[in-house]
């Protein structure tokens, strides 16, 4: 067991974890936000997408030794009232059926809009290609990212 | 206006119950509140008032609304509540929906399976809300001392319109309350539904946008701890004996220890090939999953492991032997085939398929001297509380199984086995616990989609008309044909064969059980004998619906032949059948399953020399579509998701133990793989709904094998097709 402090959504967490222990299972156990998912454990699914310094990783993979300084955006913090264009989005689509992998979704898709504002069909198809849905929603994710885009210009 | 009998289910609508007493909050309180969110425009109410099991008033109108439907993502958390509240006659914004206790005496089929929800459930929603509101209006007519047939309802409040009177709901729930549950009740017409029809969104989608905790695996309690578990690698071997020395090193680890989940008394839903397990507790979750690894376990072989290259013989075996009994037999076969101008004879495969719900199995457990608690994603709750009584030698009023939301189902959660885990290895370290598959767990401990062969044979005589049809189906486990559905009664020769084939993997309901292998086989099939007879392969399945309507062959064919052709000319009007569209290859299949009537037209363009599906137009008649919104949803999932495992998806076995364990290797659908874009129209007739969980996803298979042969020409005859015969852009 080792102390870390982890700066997640603005807010500094102590933890007593092992240092092997990736974000995921901090986040979730430790932490109590468990917006972020478990769904593969080897990064090959998406479910657990965070922001890492803004940029979209798999929290799966990272061990929480790992992370140092760096600033950790989960779904929770996305927006302070779920205002984010993308979960505005995701809501005027009706996305969600199951729900269960749309956190992961919400947050590829809010790192790929923040780099990159009017992103090609090619580009949305490369920055989601992590995230696997097995209810089947991918066309409204691909419109509700359109639509957040466009809201977002 | 319908007028019916409350005696069905009356007690449904009997008021106060032990699971909905007076103003008390139901269901777990972690996941429930009764807070309206920031869309419902009342305010909160300090008093509710049970109308009955259904629905709850509150003093400012606020209106609660049980879902009593295991949610799996099929929405019909919205959708059957939608039912309720079109009866009652409130405002769907001051609607606040709650998932309903277990209790089968109340809710009566609490089940996520085969399509039902819907279908079964709609009798009983409309009465529970016109139940209500008849209460509502008779509290008001006595109140106001005026003839209850005076009054009105609209959005909430009672109007007498002559006295310019008027009443919110919950200024006279109290008084409602307390009213006799009424003999007779009037159902709408629906032509005067307001909210039925209306595209409404998934009343979970806020709490999902914010990654607010909702399903199993996001319950957390006090003093709770992990478990993981040890199941055999393989298919016919058992725990022979295991070293947790180093396990137990590890920080966190509390015990590791060997657990049997068997229940004396099986329910159906106990299919498990693994009931013995090494169970590994901790405090947390990555330390039960570090636990796991350090475990040395020695196991032994009961019966002998399996290999695909087994399964694929003992198939092609049984294909090409009888069925001892066929299941269905019209006319002379035989004799049709001999004098067949034309036979046509073709085989099809698909492998076994895990469901792979993005959730993986888990489920909360405390287990006392006393009673049960269980709390977490199940299809079947009922079954589940059951089998733990006997697994626990519990009485069933000491057990509790409550629903969370579900991240899938696809039928993998119709077998509880992990919750009947859950409740021993709970009852062992006489602590709550949450059990946590891993993805690999999920995936190699089996219930998979049977593994499937299957060879049809058409005979033509020399105008091409289709004299005789001949299928036979194997699958490990369960021959995978429906003797009585189409094209059973259009043909005046017809046999059907089903041949189980026995194996030590274990394998359950996938959803669309059956057909969603069957669908896609008949349907490419049926393409190619209209291919070789000539004719458009819409004309001729409009013919044989046709000779259906006219003079059906047998008197015991299991489904409309009118409602099965619209499906198939709404389809062709609205995707423009016929015309010549350059560079685009069309297929066309359709099915009927589950009560619904679908049909699908997939048009397939070349990129960068390859095939991608451009778009799907989809036909569907479910009768009355509750929910627009949330049924093109279901529609758009199954397409997607039927095209991926037709596509992309297969568990393959050596010596037992499966080839792919996590999405390294094991391959679903992405989103670049996705139709670009798919269109659904709705037969508008009327009839009672049905549901769309499933229907949508068996015949795209053949859709897209169709369309496929029209851009490449190969004919598809091996799921996935992707692994061996197309390349797709």
């Amino acid at each position: 067991m080792a102390s870390f402090t982890l700066k997640v959504n603005g807010k500094q967490h102590q933890v007593d974890v092992d240092p092997d222990t990736p974000i995921l299972w901090v986040l979730r156990d430790n932490i109590g936000l468990v917006g972020t998912k478990y769904g593969c454990g080897i990064a090959q699914c998406g479910s657990c997408t965070v922001h890492l310094n803004g940029n979209a990783v798999r929290a799966c993979v990272i061990p929480v030794s790992g992370v140092g300084d760096a600033e950790i955006t989960t779904i929770e913090g996305l927006s302070p009232k779920a205002e984010h264009a993308v979960q505005q989005a995701w809501i005027e689509h009706d996305v969600s059926q199951c729900g269960y992998c749309q956190a992961g979704q919400m947050m590829s898709a809010a790192a790929l809009l923040s780099q990159n504002p009017n992103p090609t069909d090619k580009d949305i198809d490369n920055a989601m290609n992590g995230n696997i849905c097995r209810c089947g929603t991918y066309i409204r994710i691909k419109d509700a990212i359109k639509t957040a885009a466009k809201n977002l210009s | 206006m319908t007028l019916i009998r409350t005696k069905h289910n009356r007690r449904s609508f009997l008021k106060v119950s032990a699971a909905a007493g007076g103003g008390m909050v139901l269901g777990f309180n972690w996941l429930v509140s009764c807070k309206p969110a920031a869309e419902n425009v009342v305010e909160v109410p300090k008093e509710w008032f049970n109308i009955n099991a259904f629905v709850k008033i509150g003093d400012t109108g606020l209106v609660t609304i049980m879902s009593p439907n295991p949610e799996i993502g099929q929405n019909v958390k919205t959708a059957m509540p939608m039912v309720v509240a079109e009866e009652l006659d409130v405002d769907w914004q001051n609607v606040v929906v709650e998932q309903a206790p277990l209790d089968t005496d109340l809710y009566t089929r609490q089940v996520a399976g085969g399509s039902q929800s819907i279908r079964r459930g709609w009798q009983g929603l409309r009465m529970a809300g016109a139940t209500g509101r008849r209460m509502l209006l008779e509290a008001a007519a006595k109140q106001w001392q005026v003839p209850i047939e005076e009054l009105t309802t609209d959005k909430g409040v009672i109007y007498h319109k002559s006295s310019g009177k008027s009443v919110n709901y919950g200024e006279i729930a109290n008084s409602a309350a307390q009213i006799e549950v009424p003999e007779n009740i009037e159902l709408k017409d629906p032509k005067d539904f307001k909210i039925i029809g209306k595209p409404t969104k998934n009343v979970d989608g806020p709490k999902i946008i914010k990654g607010e905790p909702l399903f199993g695996l996001d319950i957390q309690r006090e003093g709770m701890l992990i478990s993981t578990i040890i199941h055999p690698p393989a298919f016919g071997m058992k725990i022979k004996s295991f070293d947790a020395s180093e396990a137990l090193k590890v920080n966190g680890v509390k015990d590791v220890f060997r657990v049997d989940t068997a229940p004396e008394e099986k329910e159906w839903s106990d299919i498990n090939a693994f009931p013995e397990l090494i169970a590994i507790v901790a405090d947390n979750t990555w330390q039960a999953m570090k636990g796991k690894e350090a475990v040395k376990v020695e196991w032994e072989t009961v019966t002998p492991g399996e290999s695909s290259e087994d399964h694929e013989n003992a198939l092609e075996k049984a294909i090409l032997s009888s069925a001892d009994e066929p299941a269905r037999k019209d006319g002379d076969p035989e004799t049709a085939f001999k004098n067949a101008a034309k036979v046509i004879e073709k085989i099809y495969s698909a492998p076994f398929l895990p469901h792979n719900t993005m959730e993986p199995m888990n489920f909360f457990a405390h287990v006392t001297a006393d009673k049960a608690e269980l709390v977490g994603p199940i299809q079947t709750p009922e079954s589940m509380r059951k089998s733990i009584s006997s697994l626990l030698k519990m009485p069933l009023d000491k057990i509790t199984v409550d629903m969370t939301r579900m991240g899938g189902g696809f039928g993998r959660r119709l077998y509880g086995n992990f919750g009947l885990e859950a409740a021993a290895i709970s009852k062992k370290m006489n602590a709550p616990i949450k059990l946590v598959y891993s993805r690999a767990d999920d995936m190699t401990q089996g219930t998979y989609r049977p593994a499937y062969k299957i060879t049809y044979r058409a005979a033509l005589d020399e105008n091409n008309n289709l004299t005789a049809f001949h299928v036979r189906g194997a699958g490990i486990h369960g021959g995978p044909v429906f003797a009585n559905r189409f094209p059973a009664g259009t043909v005046d020769n017809y046999l059907a064969e089903n041949i189980n084939v026995e194996s030590n993997i274990s394998t359950g309901a996938w959803r669309a059980p059956r057909s969603n292998f069957v669908a896609g086989a008949e349907q490419s099939f049926l393409d190619e004998v209209a291919e070789a007879a000539g004719k458009d392969p819409i004309e001729m399945r409009l013919a044989l619906f046709e000779r259906a309507i006219q003079n059906p062959i047998g008197d015991n064919n299991d489904y409309d032949p009118e409602r099965y052709a619209g499906v198939l000319k709404l389809v062709k009007e609205k995707a423009g059948w016929g015309k010549e569209m350059p560079g685009v290859s069309r297929g066309v299949a359709a099915y009927y399953c589950h009560n619904s009537y679908v049909a699908q037209v997939i048009d397939v363009i070349e990129e960068n020399g390859k095939p991608k599906i451009k778009k799907v137009w989809c036909a569907a008649d479910c009768g009355i579509v509750i929910n627009p919104e949330g049924a093109k949803n279901q529609i758009e999932g199954g397409i997607i998701d039927g095209i991926g495992h037709a596509m992309y998806s297969a568990v393959t076995f050596t010596d037992g133990k499966a080839d792919q364990e996590n999405f390294d290797r094991y391959r679903l659908i992405r989103l670049r793989e996705a139709p670009m874009e798919i269109e659904t129209f709705f037969v508008d007739n009327g009839i009672d709904p049905t549901g769309l969980g499933e229907p949508s996803l068996p015949p795209v298979m053949g859709a897209l094998a169709n369309a496929l042969y029209k851009a490449t020409s190969k004919r598809l005859y091996s799921q996935p097709f992707a692994q061996k015969d197309i390349v797709m852009g």
